[in-house]
């Protein structure tokens, strides 16, 4: 039987879990984009099921990538094989889709950073360190303050004819200004478009700071969707934005494609399997190791009966018990 | 007298070994944790950087296991270190704790009271004990900061991830034991010996990333949330600009040869910045150039947020970058930092580098094709 090759890729955010199939040729096969709520294993599980049966039945999966905050946890769940941070798995993305690529803004739901590529290769990055004023997360909560749906908030900015000057240094004054504006009588749509010019110069300045934004630029991450953010980008730096087909999904894309670009190399998969990942109850829990003073913190996550990894511990002890035993035999 | 002191990396060895061999009793801090960094931050003024809190939370530790007088460096430059000593001790006040400090300003700045204050520390003793004494604690830095090289390369090479580590926990137990600089120093020598023997995979040729920046960031691991041992753990060999035996040979010993090889690397930053900012700042830009020219490929700069002198030297570092090509990045931390986004930027950097490494050799082979 000829089986179709797919490679999954899987971005565990804070805010949103996604999960995209690839073929060999890098088509889009399938992507799903679920919001995290605090339970990521529960989402991913969920994900993983919704993925199995979006699928056709004559695939093979021959390759998985995790990637973002939590892609220590997603590896152990779906059995990866590359665990890659979210910054090479942006740039991957995007110089797949967008060869000539040179410089990445990427905003997602609760961070924020920019990636500087050139002649292919990721050359620099920064990642917001100050304050979460321009994100996602800050957008969704405006819209609902304002009561506009999430997806009509660019539209209503591009509207605006003269924009206020809104202080986007911080989530907290952004708001207090955007009231003190709206109390004043000015135009929601005027205020959406002050907000959105606001949120693109903090970025500029904090995350964006010091570095050579040359084009082509690439905006990418959930908040692209947004028209308005993405003009007031074009006018701040004077150049044409892309934005990618599947800009919120580029995490899961790159890790991929990492992926398969890892068993291509020989390499067979570690993935579980569907079946397995949702038969399997995996439940996690912390404790204080009493070894030394140190009192470091262990979190420990269980698949089934057996222990699937342990993380944190200065001195290896805890990180190693899940090894082989005759790997572990000097410190234990 | 109980003496104690705050942790700055493998000090606690060579002050332990001093204060043992003039016979003063001493109370090792207990090693940092969350629990120390809570106590001295909800003691310090909120805008203190990062190093004054541990201390603080150090200090309340000691003083619960019996520690009633308090030493510490001081410094003249123009950084808040200078004040240290000072703040500390009314805070302490401040709390209501009945405990003597004695800060050592470094002996250029008034060998009087300097000297006043060592023999106030040691006592009896004579000054040619004092003498010998102080001489075998530097020794202590020097082999301990030895080992600690020993570590960064068998970390990046070893066979067994996690190999090096262990051998490193295993001493840290087993030294605390010990009394005296003879015994300390015996069992540094003991495990250099032990980690020379790591298994190494043959054959690789690992990243190679300097580290610079503000001294108690880069020397304390609790504070750099373990630098070394993540970037070991990526296949990085890391190299240390700042080190305590370095600290030594410059401000305490008399070793001109040491002296002058420094001042060379420090001129290198003349067309950036000539002079001394304060902390470290103008080391950082020296030993960055430094590290460009050795070929390493990137450099890493730590410091505590908020730090003066380490702000003016990364606002130069793009211009050093630009100038040398070697990639440059810059970490901030304080009590607030994540240890996940920190790691993010960590391997993301690693990838960088690798990525660069990689395409400059492919660079090379096609120019090789070519003739």
């Amino acid at each position: 039987m000829n089986t179709k090759k797919v490679f999954l890729g899987v971005d565990v955010g804070s805010v949103s879990i996604n999960v995209v199939a690839i073929d060999q040729e890098n088509n889009m096969l399938g992507k799903i984009y679920v919001r995290t709520e605090g339970k990521p294993i529960q989402i991913l599980k969920k994900a993983m099921a919704d993925m199995a049966s979006m699928l056709p039945a004559d695939v093979e999966i021959r390759g998985v990538g995790t990637t973002g905050s939590g892609r220590e946890l997603a590896a152990v769940v779906v059995g990866a094989d590359v665990v890659k941070n979210e910054i090479t798995a942006h740039g991957i993305a995007a110089l797949t889709f967008v060869p000539d690529a040179r410089t990445i803004l990427e905003i997602g739901g609760q961070d924020s950073k920019i990636i500087i590529l050139r002649d292919g290769v990721v050359s620099d990055f920064a990642m917001n360190t100050v304050c979460a004023a321009g994100t996602g997360s800050f957008l969704d909560r405006q819209a609902a303050r304002l009561n506009i749906p999430i997806e009509k908030f660019g539209e209503l900015a591009l509207k605006s004819k003269s924009p206020v000057r809104i202080a986007g240094r911080c989530a907290v004054f952004a708001e207090s200004d955007m009231i003190h504006k709206q109390q004043m009588g000015c135009s929601c749509e005027d205020i959406i478009r002050g907000l959105c010019e606001a949120l693109v110069r903090n970025y500029l300045n904090n995350v964006g700071k010091g570095k050579e934004i040359l084009p082509r630029v690439v905006f990418q991450g959930g908040v692209a969707a947004n028209v308005g953010i993405r003009k007031a980008f074009e006018e701040a730096l004077g150049y044409e934005i892309t934005v990618p087909e599947h800009y919120d999904v580029m995490g899961a894309l790159g890790a991929a494609i990492l992926a398969k670009d890892y068993v291509s190399k020989g390499y067979k998969t570690k993935f579980r399997g569907f079946e397995e990942i949702l038969r399997k109850e995996f439940t996690s829990r912390s404790f204080e190791c009493n070894g030394c003073t140190n009192y470091c913190e262990i979190v420990e996550l269980m698949a089934g009966d057996s222990v699937a990894a342990r993380w944190g511990g200065r001195c290896g002890k805890w990180s190693r018990a899940n090894q082989p035993a005759e790997k572990r035999s000097e410190v234990v | 007298m109980k003496v104690t002191f705050p942790h700055m990396g493998q000090v606690y060895l060579a002050i332990k070994g001093l204060l043992d061999d003039l016979g003063v009793e001493v109370v090792i801090p207990p090693s940092i944790t969350e629990r120390t960094l809570e106590i001295g931050t909800k003691l310090s003024p909120e805008m203190a950087c990062l190093p004054l809190k541990i201390n603080i939370g150090n200090y309340i530790e000691s003083i619960e296991k019996g520690a009633d007088t308090i030493i510490i460096a001081g410094s003249c430059g123009p950084c808040r270190f200078g004040y240290y000593g000072v703040v500390q001790k009314e805070i302490l006040k401040d709390l209501g704790y009945d405990v003597d400090m004695i800060i050592f300003d470094p002996p250029d700045a008034d060998y009087r009271v300097f000297i006043e204050r060592i023999r106030k520390l040691a006592g009896k003793n004579s000054w040619v004990n004092i003498a010998q004494a102080f001489k075998r604690a530097s020794t202590i830095v020097k082999e301990a900061d030895e080992m600690l090289d020993i570590a960064l390369k068998k970390r990046a090479r070893e066979v067994n991830k996690g190999d090096t580590d262990s051998r490193l926990y295993r001493f840290e137990r087993e030294v605390v034991g010990k009394h005296g600089s003879h015994e300390i120093l015996e069992t540094i020598r003991k495990y250099k010996g032990i980690l020379s023997q790591v298994e190494e995979k043959p054959g690789v040729s690992p990243l190679k990333i300097g580290l610079v920046g503000e001294i108690y960031t880069l020397i304390e691991p609790y504070v750099n949330l373990n630098i070394e041992k993540k970037l070991g753990y990526l296949g990085v060999e890391v190299y240390r600009s700042i080190t305590l035996h370095e600290w030594v040979k410059v401000h305490l010993s008399l070793d001109v040869k040491y002296r002058m090889s420094y001042k060379r690397i420090l001129k290198k930053a003349a067309p950036y910045l000539n002079l001394c900012v304060g902390g470290h700042a103008w080391q950082t830009i020296a030993n960055s150039i430094y590290y460009s020219e050795c070929g390493l490929d990137g450099i890493i700069q730590i410091m505590p947020f908020g730090c003066m002198p380490e702000i003016v030297a990364e606002s130069i570092l793009p211009r050093v970058y630009q100038d040398y090509g070697t990639p440059i990045m810059t970490l901030v931390v304080d009590e607030m930092t994540g240890e996940a986004g920190y790691f993010t930027r960590l391997e993301a950097f690693v990838d960088l580098l690798e990525q660069r490494r990689r395409s400059k050799a492919d660079e090379y082979k096609e120019s090789l094709l070519r003739g």
